[in-house]
């Protein structure tokens, strides 16, 4: 069973304040995430990223279509008892401390008076807050806000942790604490399924990613598989200074770096470019496939337009 | 009642008690209590008249301050704020958050009520040592600014969960002061002919009949409060709010929270 269940979600919000007009924020929409992967939903700013997470949360409500977590329906509140979620820029109730913060949560949630405070130390300590478990919320760092808001999503045990971009505003520790935490979850088995626009995030954690624009899905499918459409290329590798200029001609980046040159080029030219080397008498010291990011996917795939190019779902 | 409603209300009711806002109007309505001992010492023979109705006008009027300043911001600042969602994304009804919020706001009005009277009592019991038989009267009209106070709360709700705090406090202060003339409103209805009486009685029923939850006058001069009109105006007050929560209900279910 898929832990979510997207089934052609979309979303269209009237605009204007005496002429109202529709505005297309998420066109029909299917995804389905499994249960126990760390799944990234990427996608430029405005891209629907949001407003699809509020949907499954029942913030906002779809135009269209329908979702499943767990088996069961979005509008179903007693299944939100099992989806831990944390907000874009999460704001808490400054005039609350963190453990007051988590234990309101925990009533909100269910949990029951001795298990709600063993929990509540618990995470406190989990995402390092013991120290600052009495102190208001308006004394805290934007990192330790989202802290404890990573902390109130998973604070009662639930089977999917909705995360919307967790990374966002943080320190390189910060990001990293988030990921390890991630990694955490996946190996308790929960499903993540998390919203960003940091690529690299995406490339070093999830097992699978969406990537969405214009409120339209382009692609599902692992980083790899995803990032092997675009043109494959190689690195060539000899030593010296000297760069041919039929090398140049076949479209190489080179580069030289103290006494060795590293050229860049398409796979397609890869049998040419070494017929160069081998008539210029350059011994080619290693020949490595160069594997295309994300960001890349992105700026090839998704020109500044906003027109998707060769775009598949 | 659900757990999850009484957290909420508890929730809101920290909330307002942590605002320094409010202490500072307590301190106000205090102020003014002690105002009244003072000006009635330069009315002769009416001391007692005077700091009933200048004291109970205090209560009444910095509760509903209150309830209007803290009511306007329950939903909407929660929206603004985005507190909301981690609140919604957990097994919580719509409508218990706003029973919630309504009850822990209701739950602090009362409990200032209760601070803002004793400052009365305090400066009733300077200028008049002895209790008298009368003043038991003043705890019917104390009952009867707790009812306003509910119906005010539930109108802010009602204006907070469509529309901004700006607009929300001007709607809600719109009402009360409609409200506290709707006995003379009805009348001027019933002085009219045709479409506009009928638009006239539609308004004087639909804005909250505040004036007749007001007795402050009635118990100053020592005048007994029936029990008929005691049970009119708790019902009546209960049905308002009701109604205009019922209200806020029906909106914020319907309401995407961008």
């Amino acid at each position: 069973m898929a832990a979510i269940e997207i089934l052609g979600l979309e979303k269209t919000y009237s605009v204007g304040f005496w002429r109202k007009r529709p505005k297309l924020a998420l066109k029909p929409l299917h995804l389905a995430v499994e249960e126990g992967e760390i799944f990234g939903f990427l996608g430029p700013n405005g891209a629907g990223k949001t407003t699809t997470l509020k949907m499954l949360m029942g913030l906002v409500y779809p135009s269209g279509g329908s979702a499943r977590i767990l088996g069961k329906a979005i509008n179903d509140p007693e299944m939100k008892a099992q989806i831990g979620f944390l907000p874009e820029q999460p704001y808490f109730y400054d005039y609350l401390t963190g453990r007051e913060l988590l234990e309101y949560y925990g009533q909100l949630s269910g949990l029951s008076g001795k298990d709600r405070s063993r929990r509540v130390g618990d995470m406190l300590n989990r995402v390092g807050l013991r120290d600052a478990a009495d102190v208001q919320l308006r004394k805290f760092s934007k990192g330790m806000l989202q802290r404890i808001g990573i902390a109130q999503s998973i604070l009662h045990d639930p089977r999917v942790v909705v995360f919307d971009e967790p990374m966002s505003g943080l320190d390189p520790m910060g990001r990293r604490e988030v990921r390890d935490l991630m990694e955490q979850l996946k190996h308790e088995g929960k499903t993540v399924f998390f919203s960003t626009h940091i690529l690299a995030d995406a490339e070093a954690l999830c097992d699978r990613v969406a990537i969405i624009h214009l409120g339209e899905l382009h692609r599902v499918g692992a980083v790899a598989e995803i990032t092997s459409d675009l043109c494959a290329r190689v690195e060539l590798v000899w030593p010296g200074k000297t760069v041919p200029a039929s090398m140049k001609a076949l479209g190489a980046e080179c580069r030289v770096s103290g006494d060795t040159v590293r050229a860049v080029i398409s796979k397609a030219n890869q049998d040419a470019a070494l017929e160069v080397l081998r008539r210029e008498r350059l011994h080619l010291v290693s020949l490595t496939p160069v594997r295309a990011s994300l960001e890349e996917y992105f700026v090839a795939q998704l020109n500044p337009n906003g027109v998707a190019a060769g775009a598949r779902a | 009642m659900s757990p999850r409603i009484i957290h909420i209300a508890l929730n809101t009711f920290r909330e307002a008690v942590r605002d320094r806002v409010l202490y500072n109007l307590i301190a106000f309505a205090l102020l003014m209590s002690g105002g009244a001992v003072l000006v009635g010492q330069i009315s002769i023979d009416i001391e007692r008249l005077v700091v009933i109705n200048l004291g109970l006008t205090a209560v009444s009027l910095f509760g509903v301050v209150i309830a209007i300043f803290i009511g306007i911001g329950l939903v909407s600042k929660e929206i603004e704020r985005r507190t909301l969602y981690t609140v919604l994304s957990r097994p919580v009804h719509r409508w218990e958050f706003i029973a919630g919020k309504f009850f822990g706001l209701a739950g602090t009005l009362v409990v200032n009520t209760l601070l803002m009277a004793a400052g009365v009592f305090v400066a009733l019991w300077y200028v008049s040592p002895h209790l008298q038989k009368s003043d038991v009267w003043l705890l019917v009209a104390l009952y009867f600014i707790v009812l306003q106070f509910l119906v005010i709360t539930s109108l802010a709700l009602l204006f907070s969960s469509f529309s901004s705090p700006l607009l929300s406090a001007v709607f809600a202060f719109s009402l009360f002061a409609i409200g506290s003339f709707a006995e003379d409103l009805r009348g001027f209805a019933g002085m009219t002919h045709g479409v506009e009486r009928w638009l006239a009685t539609a308004a004087a029923y639909l804005v909250p009949n505040i004036s007749a939850l007001n007795v402050i006058s009635q118990v100053a001069h020592e005048q007994p409060v029936s029990g008929q009109l005691a049970l009119y105006n708790t019902g009546y007050a209960l049905f308002y709010s009701a109604m205009a929560l019922c209200g806020a209900v029906l909106i914020f279910e319907r309401r995407d929270l961008k």
